[in-house]
């Protein structure tokens, strides 16, 4: 199949198999910053934007993305960065892995919810499972980024 | 393993319906959110997307859901979130992510009939009726007790009638599936008792309800409809948790989700 869509504000003509994932796709053209952990939709590692909004790009069929905008990491990277010091800061990160996915997240986070509390904020990022920093410091680094409590 | 042969978007229901007829092995997608969790041979799988569908619309009676209505849609809708007291954003809060919210659709969920939904359980309570290409229109309760069918889900249908609701849920993890699930509702013709996840579909309790009818709805009804339901229903086992352990902590939800209704007012 081939779809025409956008990639970090790129035109691009995607060719892939009927039934693709768009974590195979985006990864086979070099954005490894989208991760590939559980391939199942329950861990939030392979999240990437789809027309603004935050969605698992390993249960994203490739063949809907035609017409539409996909933004990863790369696409915000100056945004993604000012988090990463905080996340830093805070030695919020261990191994990484989950980094990428939860950025997106978070920066989704950002446009979405106006001064959330902790209780928003740990509601919104249910879906990103982080197995070795516990979340304490990754919470302390997002409250930092969003200059909440 | 999950294999496609070909991916077609659809230029109308009918030519969805013609595919979906010509073809045993073809599919309608909805959110494509649990295909990994299977293995599935799809021949042509039959994309809804462009068909307009995704929508939530109030009419004079009811409030309409189109089918490839996303779920974080229908949480955070206006007209969805703060129906009966807010019970679809509950139920539908747990779900996983954000980002699965935002791929699973409402029709999927439907035609799914996942015994495991949250969101079933809820609609149940609110009397939700849903429209079928072929079919028309029935009760979802109707739906998911009845034979499974092939036909598309056009629309779903709920009731604005000033119902009250609430929700409970218990989970081995916070966005785990579900181990139980129950959903009660208080409307002008008497009160709905659900429970779901038993691991069987969703499934009112008759005799909960006409309790509740008969007696009204205090903490000592509540407590004793919570029983019934656990006496009426059956429960089984999974990995999760076994039949007899659902049967025990039925009561004490749908105890929960009473009294949240009983102090709504």
């Amino acid at each position: 199949m081939q779809v025409d869509t956008r990639i970090n504000g790129c035109p691009v003509t995607l060719g892939c198999a009927a039934g693709e994932f768009l974590a195979t796709t985006l990864r086979r053209l070099g954005y490894l910053s989208v991760k590939q952990g559980c391939d199942t939709g329950s861990c939030g590692l392979c999240t990437v934007w789809l027309d603004g909004r935050p969605v698992l790009s390993c249960c994203t069929l490739t063949a809907r993305v035609g017409g539409r905008e996909i933004t990863t990491v790369e696409g915000v990277a100056e945004e993604a960065a000012a988090f990463a010091r905080c996340m830093a800061a805070e030695g919020a990160e261990q191994c990484g892995f989950c980094t990428p996915g939860l950025t997106m997240t978070v920066l989704a986070l950002r446009r979405e919810l106006e001064a959330p509390d902790e209780e928003a904020i740990n509601r919104y990022l249910a879906g990103n499972l982080c197995r070795c920093s516990g979340y304490a410091g990754q919470l302390r680094a997002i409250k930092t980024f969003l200059g909440v409590g | 393993m999950l294999h496609i042969d070909r991916h077609l978007f659809v230029a109308s229901l009918d030519e969805a319906a013609a595919l979906l007829e010509a073809n045993p092995h073809s599919a309608v997608l909805g959110g494509c959110g649990f295909l990994r969790l299977g293995s599935r041979h799809i021949s042509t799988a039959i994309d809804l997307s462009r068909l307009d569908l995704d929508f939530v619309r109030a009419g004079e009676t009811s409030i309409e859901i189109g089918a490839m209505t996303s779920l974080r849609t229908v949480e955070t809708h206006p007209l969805t979130a703060s129906l009966a007291g807010g019970v679809l954003a509950r139920a539908l809060a747990p779900i996983v992510g954000v980002q699965l919210r935002h791929a699973l659709t409402i029709g999927g969920t439907v035609a799914g009939r996942y015994p495991f939904s949250d969101l079933l359980t809820a609609l149940v309570a609110l009397d939700a009726r849903v429209e079928l290409y072929a079919g028309g229109r029935m009760a979802l309760a109707d739906l998911l007790n009845g034979e499974p069918r092939r036909d598309i889900v056009v629309r779903v249908l709920l009731p604005r009638d000033g119902r009250t609701a609430a929700f409970a849920d218990l989970r081995r993890s916070a966005t785990d599936f579900p181990l139980l699930n129950a959903a009660v509702a208080r409307c002008a013709d008497g009160f709905r008792v659900v429970v779901g996840s038993r691991p069987g579909r969703a499934r009112r309790s008759p005799t909960a309800e006409t309790h509740l009818a008969d007696r009204g709805l205090d903490p000592i009804t509540a407590a004793e409809a919570g029983r019934l339901t656990a006496a009426e229903l059956s429960f089984g086992d999974n990995p999760r948790g076994s039949g007899a352990y659902r049967q025990s902590v039925c009561p004490v939800l749908v105890q929960r989700a009473l009294l949240e209704v009983l102090h709504a007012g």
